[in-house]
């Protein structure tokens, strides 16, 4: 899309340093449960900002608050510096791009992206080229006259976007928008979203449940569980130093690892997580490189999953732990390792994430 | 899909067709029968004749009760187009402490005998309002048919508006539109036609209401229904009772025609 700002808008922008959002002890309340709980959350301009989380975590919530939809209970929400907190949705500067797309049905597809410059009070003519350059951004001239019901799923949610990227607001709150799709287009979707979101410069703020495409299109991700941000990071930092249980859990596979099943592997009790893609599998005879930690199992299960496979090892004392594979070099699905295969598992001191007590 | 052996669709068409045979042959005599020369029902009919169209159209009491009946179905429909879509809207919007009870109050109504409601009006006008010097009349009549007719708007809208998106809504204001503009723009396209098809049976449901005009309708003015329930003692004016039943038919049955139309084309969007 064509709606990145000149250099001279950019300059010229005196808010250029503040936070795009700031959330400062942001509670909300649903009669007696508590949705978000005392949450502070910084996010700068022009990033693109995820918030992953199972649902009923709360990140949902999170994002009506900031589109206006509802009311914290007590907090603050400042928008490039300024308290928005109580404003109603038609006075802040931030566009939503709903789950279910919320195309307006009774109107064609251009009067929907000519609708929030007509709020605008922005002339006939004016707003009709404004939408018409969204529209051919998002390669759907064609379509412009028709009705939202005629177009296919992935084509509606193009215009979503296209209909709230047209008022250039100052962030943009996405709703699960890939939600609906399949997985295919989800992923082509991935790539044009970030494609748009670099080239317009705007904040994009990603409410997701799938780990995997927060970690794919995210500068940064939250973390939401039970209303509150179990960790704020970049996806690898979420991903190999996970901050508490759930993260680890949430994020990938893990081994997560306490108690005698840690004590016996590395001499302390404390909560590890080793990412199964660490853990090597060697014959059983084979020697440990210096500075390695070395395990001896059996095979107890095996799962192709194409481009890579994961086996299931069991160690001394009921030890179990997950290993993968790229399917790179060896063929078959098996890899030459078998069910009941007594072999070595293998891993670095360093990819021993410990997972601070709280 | 349910499928059906060849018989049994066969049998299901004939009991289909036996009971619109009975709903509608009654009808289809009285419509022919107004067109009838005799001035007394008959079968077959031997001559047509428009004479008895010309006679009831001549008629000053049968004008008086058309003018009466339109006017008071209009009433009617207007207070409930009103308080219908108003009462949806608020038990659509709101949660609160007896929601469903005046749910239920709204539509019973309809469910209640005319005999009911008729008495109940009229001793409240006559024990109540008149003791206390107001003089309903006409007015009353017309409060009446709206109670019945409320259920009509009510259920359409509040049925549109259930199934209404919320997002819509949300969008709109998202996208800087205010309360106002955002009703005007988005809400009043997704519930119109409900709104309309709703009005239309108001409309229909209270022309050819019976019983509650009977107990309410302030005396010497008749409806074209009431009309015709006294002219039916009268023998020889069948012909001309026919010819306003005729009359009452087809304006009940066009807006509900209309009405199907208006919820049809909704629904195969």
């Amino acid at each position: 899309m064509k709606v990145s700002p000149s250099a001279e808008e950019i300059s010229a922008d005196k808010t250029a340093g503040v936070s795009a959002i700031s959330i400062t002890g942001l509670n909300k309340s649903f009669d007696k449960v508590q949705a978000v709980v005392d949450l502070n959350l910084e996010i700068s301009q022009g990033e693109f900002f995820s918030m992953l989380g199972p649902s009923g975590s709360g990140k949902t919530t999170v994002l009506r608050i900031l589109a206006g939809f509802e009311t914290a209970s007590s907090g603050k929400v400042l928008l490039e510096g300024t308290d928005v907190t109580d404003l109603a949705p038609f006075d802040r500067d931030v566009n939503t791009v709903f789950q279910d797309y919320a195309l307006f049905p009774h109107m064609s597809i251009q009067k929907n992206v000519e609708y929030g410059l007509k709020a605008r009070k922005i002339s006939k003519p004016k707003r009709a080229e404004l939408a018409s350059q969204a529209i051919d951004s998002v390669k759907l001239s064609h379509l412009a006259d028709r009705l939202p019901h005629q177009l296919s799923g992935g084509q509606r949610q193009r215009i979503a976007l296209a209909r709230a990227l047209v008022l250039r607001p100052k962030v943009l709150l996405l709703d699960e928008p890939l939600g609906a799709l399949d997985k295919q287009l989800r992923e082509e979707m991935q790539v044009e979203l970030k494609r748009i979101q670099r080239e317009a410069g705007i904040t994009f703020i990603f409410v997701t449940h799938d780990q995997e495409e927060a970690m794919r299109m995210s500068d940064r991700i939250a973390v939401f569980n039970a209303g509150r941000i179990e960790q704020i990071g970049t996806p690898a930092e979420v991903y190999e130093s996970p901050a508490t249980e759930f993260v680890a859990g949430f994020l990938g596979v893990s081994n997560l690892l306490s108690g005698e099943d840690a004590r016996q592997l590395l001499g302390s009790a404390d909560l590890v997580n080793i990412r199964p893609e660490r853990i090597k599998i060697l014959p059983e005879n084979s020697k440990p490189l210096a500075g390695e930690i070395s395990v001896r199992a059996t095979i107890v299960d095996i799962a192709y999953t194409g481009a890579n496979t994961l086996y299931t090892l069991e160690g001394p004392n009921g030890l179990r732990l997950v290993a993968t594979r790229l399917n790179q070099e060896m063929s078959g699905a098996s890899q030459g390792l078998d069910w009941s295969d007594k072999v070595l598992a293998t891993f670095r001191k360093e990819h021993v994430a410990k997972i601070p007590s709280k | 899909m349910l499928r059906f052996s060849k018989a049994s669709k066969a049998g299901l068409i004939v009991i289909v067709g036996i009971v619109l045979l009975f709903m509608y042959a009654p009808l289809t005599v009285l419509i022919l029968n107004a067109f009838n020369e005799r001035q007394v029902s008959s079968w077959p009919i031997e001559e047509f004749s428009l004479k008895w169209w010309a006679i009831a159209f001549e008629s000053e009491p049968i004008r008086a009760a058309l003018l009466n009946s339109a006017t008071v179905a209009t009433g009617a429909m207007l207070i409930a187009m009103i308080l219908g879509s108003l009462v949806a809207f608020a038990l659509n919007r709101f949660d609160f402490f007896g929601k469903s009870t005046v749910n239920l109050l709204i539509v019973l109504p309809i469910a209640l005998p005319g005999v009911v409601t008729g008495v109940a009006f009229s001793n409240t006008y006559s024990n109540f309002l008149t003791p206390a010097g107001f003089q309903i009349g006409y007015f009353g009549m017309i409060v009446a048919h709206s109670t019945i007719c409320i259920v009509m708007v009510f259920n359409n809208v509040f049925a549109r508006l259930k199934r209404m998106n919320p997002s819509l809504q949300e969008a709109s204001m998202d996208l800087g539109q205010g309360l106002w503009g955002t009703f005007r723009l988005v809400t009043v396209p997704q519930f119109r036609t409900a709104f309309a098809a709703g009005a239309l049976l108001a409309f229909a449901l209270s022309f050819d209401e019976v019983v509650i005009t009977i107990f309410t309708a302030p005396p010497g003015v008749d409806t074209l229904p009431l009309w015709i329930l006294k002219e039916m003692a009268r023998p020889n004016q069948a012909s001309v009772v026919n010819v306003v039943a005729t009359v009452v038919i087809v304006l009940s049955f066009v807006p509900v025609y209309v009405s199907q139309r208006l919820s049809r084309t909704e629904n195969e969007k």
